[in-house]
């Protein structure tokens, strides 16, 4: 991975500053420490900081066509570079790089805006056609890797991350209020929104082809789901299973190849272990493993971690988090996620990722991906057993099946019942509503909001769902209720959140890329062709992945509950009811008045019962964690701004 | 594959664990043999009504109906054949 800058003014009389362009590409020079180059001419700058992988010597960025009239500044892999490259050469194209970028230029002059359907990778590209006078800023399939824009009247700004578009600002930038009323709805605002005013990003699998200070939006790809019964692929589960077995050894393969070590990330559970299990059985790559340890059992995975340590020999790097640890590394987090979080889990996976660079490793693998693609999430679960129980509300059993998911409900007691029509039937009567699937988890998250202040509740116009509602494709409702499920996690949790805040952003907090895959688009669209039920089988959660690959692990990995990533939350900070001191001050009742979002006094109450030990609920948790890490944003992004990035 | 079958590999594979199909007897009964509690019943109906496309009312949700591969089996056979 590295980092892309850029700026293109309207009027081509004008003349960008590479000056102001290397500004920005310093901003983000922890995506790319291994160098930094750029391309200027009159309107048009791009810049770029590179983390070398491939072609250490000759892959300096931008990079030009034969004749210098197409110029190209890349963030991500090309995974398939090889044959495109071998494709490219017969047809007589001459390349001056052994990179993976220099294919861009080529393919794009071969089959012009099209060529981004010949990708397999993750990439942020920023394509400048001096002859067409075209900028092309493209984002990869899923939102693996960032990229942000501001149109002005005059020109249009773009980069790999926020902060270096903050760099060409006068003034400090504002909170798009509207994106923090999604983002504590859904976890993240609704693409292509961002939490900072007049700042959207290019959205996953969308190009933007800007010429003489238009934007046209396009987008190139979607997840996509059979209309009917009678589309999905036909085959027996052994045949499917052998199919999905194929797709993912090659997706691995085509992910190992890089000039510098690669190595994995191991979380004890089925998907990375899977990953571990094809490097070790598919290839010749040295087995490099890195996993995180809680000093909470409860969070803790690391006896499953060993199992598999010792089953395939890896050699293995751990780093143990303790609570601790969580509330010092969380204000550099929020630097680095940009934006508020509900939870803390980001922090760890900065963590892991400066162990992966301590070791002197550049890339790892990771299992991200398997659970929305495969359908491993207690979401889809949740959804199946509300769909059971819809088909007969007023039954007296079928709700009990919830107890399969959630063991400690009660639910044969009158307080049970009511609590399970409350929350869990929510929108039972309406299964064919587009977000049946995520009302109850969407309807917790926005308790957060209860902590609003009324100034910023007065200013909020928009509901949220229905915003959500209009960016679902019109094709949606056609869908089967589990590939609707499906489509919302990608689209929101996974690309808002676990791919940025939680993925790339902490990855590239120390300059590691990532490499995922089960989001490799070969098999997400053959995923997406298989029958729900062969994806989850009743309430076996990844039916046909533990079978394509189960025959590789030790079966207490493949039968295990699956137990989902989590860090400490509240627990972190309050340590005997004593908070460290810049979160009192965050929270204190004159700072948060001052910062105008949340109500100071439901804030202060918040506060006083965690110090008393009894906030312990999961509303508590991401109620606390909201505020604070929004807190921590105005603080870094609005208050510190004259500080912490240069002006004009 | 017949019904019995089909049933048969659905409890070995989710509760028995193990591809051998005598560790079952179609005649044993779920309940008796700790093999199934009541939510789990439920999967079992959840599971009839995904793979045989039939719709299970509550006053059927009894013993008699799913406590053995052969009680199934001959619910589904009356459900698919009305």
């Amino acid at each position: 991975m590295c980092g892309i800058a850029g700026i293109i003014y309207h009027d081509a009389e004008q003349h960008v500053s590479e000056n102001e362009l290397m500004r920005m590409v310093a901003q983000i020079a922890h995506r790319g420490p291994d160098g930094s180059g750029c391309y200027v001419k009159n309107n048009i700058g791009l810049g770029h900081a590179r983390l070398s992988i491939i072609d250490l010597e000759g892959g300096r960025q931008p990079i030009h066509n034969e004749d210098h009239s197409v110029w190209v500044s890349f963030n991500g892999e090309i995974f398939n570079f090889v044959e495109l490259k071998r494709e490219l050469e017969g047809r007589g194209h001459r390349f001056y790089t052994q990179s993976d970028t220099e294919v861009i230029v080529h393919l794009y002059e071969e089959y012009g805006d099209a060529f981004v359907n010949h990708l397999n990778g993750q990439f942020a590209i920023a394509l400048w056609d001096e002859q067409k006078n075209t900028l092309l800023l493209i984002r990869d399939r899923l939102g693996i890797v960032p990229l942000f824009y501001q149109q002005s009247a005059q020109r249009l700004v773009f980069a790999s991350e926020v902060k270096s578009i903050l760099s060409t600002f006068e003034h400090s930038p504002s909170l798009n209020l509207s994106a923090l009323d999604q983002l504590m709805t859904f976890w993240s605002p609704v693409s292509p929104g961002s939490l900072f005013e007049g700042i959207s990003e290019v959205s996953p699998g969308e190009m933007l082809t800007i010429k003489n200070g238009e934007i046209h939006c396009q987008q190139y790809w979607d997840w996509a789901f059979p209309d009917a019964e009678g589309e999905y692929r036909g085959g027996s589960e052994e045949q499917l299973a052998g199919e999905l077995h194929d797709l993912l050894i090659d997706s691995t393969r085509i992910r190992l190849r890089s000039d510098v070590p690669v190595g994995a990330y191991l979380s004890g559970g089925l998907d990375s272990s899977v990953l571990v299990s094809i490097i070790h059985n598919h290839s010749d790559a040295h087995l490099r493993t890195f996993s995180i340890g809680f000093e909470e059992s409860g969070l803790d995975e690391q006896s499953y971690q060993d199992g598999l340590i010792q089953h395939l020999g890896a050699d293995h790097s751990r780093i143990i988090c303790s609570n601790r640890d969580v509330a010092d590394n969380f204000v550099d987090t929020i630097w680095h996620t940009e934006a508020p979080v509900l939870r803390t889990a980001p922090v760890p996976m900065r963590l892991l990722s400066g162990l992966v660079r301590q070791q002197g490793y550049k890339v790892v693998l990771t299992g991200e991906g398997a659970d929305e693609v495969l359908g491993g999430y207690d979401i889809f679960k949740e959804t199946k057993i509300r769909q059971f129980w819809a088909k007969n509300s007023d039954s007296s059993f079928r709700a009990s099946l919830l107890k399969r998911l959630y063991p400690y409900l009660d639910i044969s007691k009158r307080q049970g019942q009511a609590y399970l029509k409350n929350f869990f039937g929510m929108g039972i009567e309406q299964p064919d509503l587009a977000y049946f699937s995520h009302l109850p988890r969407w309807i917790t998250t926005a308790k957060c909001k209860d902590f609003f202040s009324d100034d910023l509740k007065s200013k909020l116009t928009e509901n949220p769902y229905d915003i959500i509602e209009n960016s679902l494709p019109k094709v949606l409702p056609r869908w089967h209720y589990f590939n609707r499920a499906q489509y919302i996690e990608a689209k929101s949790l996974m690309g808002g959140y676990l791919l940025c805040s939680q993925g790339d952003r902490m990855l590239m907090a120390n300059s590691i890329e990532g490499r995922f895959p089960f989001l490799d688009h070969r098999v997400i669209e053959f995923a997406n062709t298989l029958h729900p039920k062969l994806k989850m089988k009743v309430l076996n959660e990844k039916f046909l992945l533990k079978k394509a690959m189960g025959k590789y692990l030790p079966s207490n990995i493949v039968k295990r509950y699956k137990q989902p990533y989590r860090a400490p939350d509240i627990a972190a900070f309050s340590h005997g009811g004593v908070l460290p001191d810049y979160v009192e001050e965050l929270l204190s009742e004159s700072t948060v008045r001052r910062f105008g979002y949340f109500d100071p006094k439901r804030t202060h109450l918040l506060v006083q019962k965690i110090k008393k030990g009894r906030a312990i609920g999961h509303k508590d948790n991401m109620a606390f964690i909201g505020i604070l890490s929004t807190q921590i944003w105005h603080r870094l992004f609005i208050e510190q701004f004259h500080e912490r990035f240069s002006v004009k | 594959m017949n019904i019995e079958d089909k049933v048969k590999e659905y409890i070995l594979e989710n509760y028995l664990f193990t591809d051998d199909m005598s560790a079952l007897g179609n005649d044993d009964s779920f309940i008796e043999k700790g093999i199934i509690d009541s939510t789990g019943i439920l999967e079992v109906i959840f599971f009839l009504e995904e793979t045989f496309s039939l719709a299970v009312e509550d006053d059927e949700m009894v013993p008699e109906n799913f406590d053995s591969v052969n009680n199934i089996a001959a619910f589904v056979n009356k459900k698919t054949a009305a």
